[in-house]
């Protein structure tokens, strides 16, 4: 026993003095290694540019700086676990967990510690009830809206008629909601030579990195995203000047563009601004996690201030709220071309069937409320 | 000088068949006790007890589980994880079943229960042996996660397969859940290591852990002299699957909190439980605990030497620790094929001579 001692000693001796700056920080789970890592380095990367971008040409949010510590993950739970202890005590804003995983074991702990949780497009979908989970986010959508879109897209390229037809869910049966695994489907579709346009993935299964390999054989396929696809917005001009040109690029530097590049831009643009609208209510430029909650409650985007963030139609504009931590669940579908190797969006930002999900998220969540012993707040 | 058998005089047959009969042992041995039980608890943060000691701790009954069945008993397993994940599908549906039971209870009924599905897949051994009783409880792992991931009475029907831990207290003292404090997991955790590690010490030494090793040795021959296979076999994967069991409910309830079956007890965590004897050391309880602090231990602590203290980038980081990781793991095989207990075990031997040698 002797070993482990003095092995927890000099642990112990090493993690002993994190000095506590002010800044905002940022922590960043990401899965650079491991099996996911193609999916893992654009959004890290584009997450971290994003803020390297505030600082350099704003001097950070508000006049103050923000500081992103990453920490690998590699989309295996117990590291979830031992970068969330080992953040949580920087003066960590909000968790993007990315891992659904990670995230279920994220709400309880956060949740106690009073650190906002950002589940973008995954994770927990009733923690959209933000009168039960009080410190969890999703917006701008979650995997039901995403189901809902991509019925609402069938019936729109069926002229509103699937009589006699069948949607068929193929999933990767495990924890990531059931979600559909990334590639799997694409692979599986090429060699069943079943027509790609047929497929709708969702935003997890839409990058690169699933249509690449599927060469020729993926191209027409279909996948949901919540943001916009491509490098054709002003932002892109502001991070090549104070990002790229600089040196100061996260990872290699070769993921701009991208689909998942992009969608961890709009989760730093999503936290900046709700940051933004944190340090504006509590009229404060350093904030503390708890008013970054209130930031996150009163987000709210619109067209116009997307546009000046240089990121006009990047996503659709919506708001949060006390009891809607979840947005209104607008999605849009895009479609791979493989002649021209790009994605493209086949339609605007539309709804989804609220009536059918809203009432699915609050059986959902008052079960776990009952099951966890939580009082939901009045909204 | 300090460490040798010279000048001890035994009165007693007990003292005669202590653990640690030299007393610089003895006196290291209850200095290990007083930190772990006495200072650390003191001292002890958030980070470090959910991130370094409950899952070195977690791991060590379950390397012990393990050593009992491979390393005593000589039936190889590639189960671990399927028997982990039994203890800890136990610990939840005895939780949300009898919400009014004790934490302790639970996690030892839970044991109990890995301990019977461990018989079971134990049966084959009477007939198979060495890599054929490998791929056997081989099939025991797959069949198990996929059980727990299929059948939806295990997980309480919830929607994505996810089983959370409610919360429990002992004496006031959260154990399970978000509040639980680092020092009540931890200790929770420290008591019932201490208790399965003497355990297993004094069953090994004693009649049953002989005969498992004679087994072990030449099952012909041991069963010539009188030791029942069946009983010795059979035994050995109960003992062993009521260890892993118990690990795999702690691994769920106190440490991770919510778990799903396929990430949390995968394959990956037979092999990680079978590494950590084979480099601790097999049939060695001081083993056990040395192989699950370099598998756990070493790769935080290398994270926090690369990224902390050198500022390395995270995924450099995270390369270079399974390349340090799997150059010392060929390194310590090379040097001590027998796992760091033997070289724990020449070094005491050396330290008996020191420091006149001749």
């Amino acid at each position: 026993m002797r070993l482990n001692t003095l092995a927890a000693a000099t642990v112990a001796g090493l993690l002993g003095a994190t000095p506590v700056l002010a800044d905002l920080v940022f922590p960043s789970l990401s899965y650079r290694t491991g099996p996911y890592a193609a999916g893992g380095i654009p959004f890290a990367d584009g997450y971290a540019d994003y803020f390297t971008l505030l600082n350099e040409r704003d001097g950070g949010i508000g006049g103050v700086a923000a500081r992103v510590l990453e920490c690998e993950t590699a989309y295996n739970t117990e590291k979830g676990v031992e970068c969330y202890e080992s953040t949580k005590g920087e003066g960590a804003l909000v968790y993007q967990p990315l891992s659904t995983g990670i995230t279920y074991q994220l709400i309880p702990k956060a949740s106690a510690d009073g650190i906002p949780l950002h589940t973008m497009g995954y994770g927990r979908t009733s923690a959209a009830n933000g009168s039960v989970f009080e410190w969890v986010f999703n917006y701008p959508a979650n995997y039901w809206n995403g189901a809902s879109h991509a019925i609402n897209h069938i019936l729109d390229e069926n002229g509103g008629d699937v009589a006699g037809k069948r949607v068929a869910l193929v999933y990767h049966n495990s924890a990531y909601g059931k979600e559909p695994i990334r590639t799997l489907e694409e692979l599986s579709a090429a060699n069943i030579r079943f027509p790609m346009e047929n497929f709708i993935g969702v935003w997890w299964s839409g990058s690169e990195n699933d249509v690449l390999p599927a060469g020729a054989g993926a191209d027409g396929y279909k996948s949901l995203n919540m943001h916009n696809v491509g490098a054709d917005f002003p932002i892109y001009d502001d991070l090549k000047t104070h990002v790229v040109d600089k040196g100061l690029a996260a990872g290699a530097g070769d993921q701009l563009g991208t689909v998942l590049y992009n969608r961890g831009l709009y989760a730093a643009m999503l936290a900046a601004e709700a940051a933004r609208t944190a340090q504006g209510i509590h009229g404060v430029g350093e904030i503390t996690a708890a008013m970054m909650r209130d930031g996150m409650e009163a987000l709210e985007i619109t067209e116009a201030r997307m546009g000046e963030l240089g990121m006009p139609n990047f996503g659709p504009s919506f708001s949060v709220s006390c009891d809607n931590h979840g947005g209104p669940g607008l999605g849009a579908v895009q479609q791979w071309d493989a002649s021209a190797e790009s994605w493209s969006l086949i339609t605007d930002f539309y709804a989804s069937d609220m009536e059918v999900i809203q009432p699915l998220i609050t059986a959902d969540s008052e079960a776990y409320a009952a099951e966890a012993g939580i009082e939901p707040r009045g909204c | 000088m300090l460490y040798r058998e010279a000048g001890e005089f035994k009165t007693a047959y007990a003292a005669d068949a202590a653990t640690f009969p030299i007393a610089f042992d003895r006196w290291r041995y209850y200095g290990v006790l007083a930190i772990a039980f006495l200072v650390i608890p003191l001292t002890i943060n958030d980070y470090f007890a959910s991130a370094v000691l409950v899952p070195f701790l977690i791991w060590s009954i379950v390397a012990i589980g393990l050593n009992i069945l491979t390393g005593y008993c000589g039936q190889v397993s590639l189960g671990t994880g399927g028997f982990m994940a039994v203890g800890a599908y136990a610990a939840y549906k005895i939780m949300t079943a009898a919400p009014d039971l004790n934490i302790l209870i639970v996690v030892l009924l839970s044991g109990g229960v890995t301990a019977a599905v461990g018989v079971l897949f134990g049966l084959p051994s009477l007939r198979i042996k060495g890599f054929y009783l490998a791929v056997a409880t081989l099939a025991a792992q797959f069949f198990l996660v996929w059980l727990f991931n299929r059948v939806p009475w295990f997980y309480n029907n919830s929607a994505t397969g996810q089983i959370s831990a409610p919360e429990r207290s002992m004496f006031g003292f959260e154990i399970t859940g978000p509040m639980a404090s680092a020092e009540a997991k931890y200790l929770f955790c420290l008591v019932i290591v201490f208790a399965m590690a003497w355990l297993a010490r004094n069953l090994t030494r004693g009649r049953l852990g002989r005969s498992w090793m004679a087994i072990r040795d030449m099952d012909i021959a041991a069963e010539i002299i009188g030791v029942d296979p069946l009983r010795a076999k059979l035994s050995a994967f109960a003992v062993s699957s009521f260890f892993v069991g118990v690990g795999g409910a702690l691994f769920f309830t106190v440490y991770l909190g919510a778990v799903e079956v396929g990430e949390a007890f995968g394959i990956n965590k037979s092999f990680l439980a079978l590494f950590m004897i084979i480099i601790g050391g097999l049939g060695s309880i001081f083993g056990s605990f040395a192989g699950a602090a370099f598998i756990v231990l070493l790769p935080v602590f290398l994270k926090n030497v690369m990224v902390g203290a050198l500022g390395w980038p995270t995924d450099i980081a995270a390369h270079f620790e399974f390349v340090i990781l799997g150059a010392l793991i060929i390194f310590f095989l090379i040097v001590e094929p027998h796992g760091l207990a033997a070289l724990w075990r020449t070094a005491k031997e050396k330290l008996r001579l020191w420091p006149f040698p001749h």
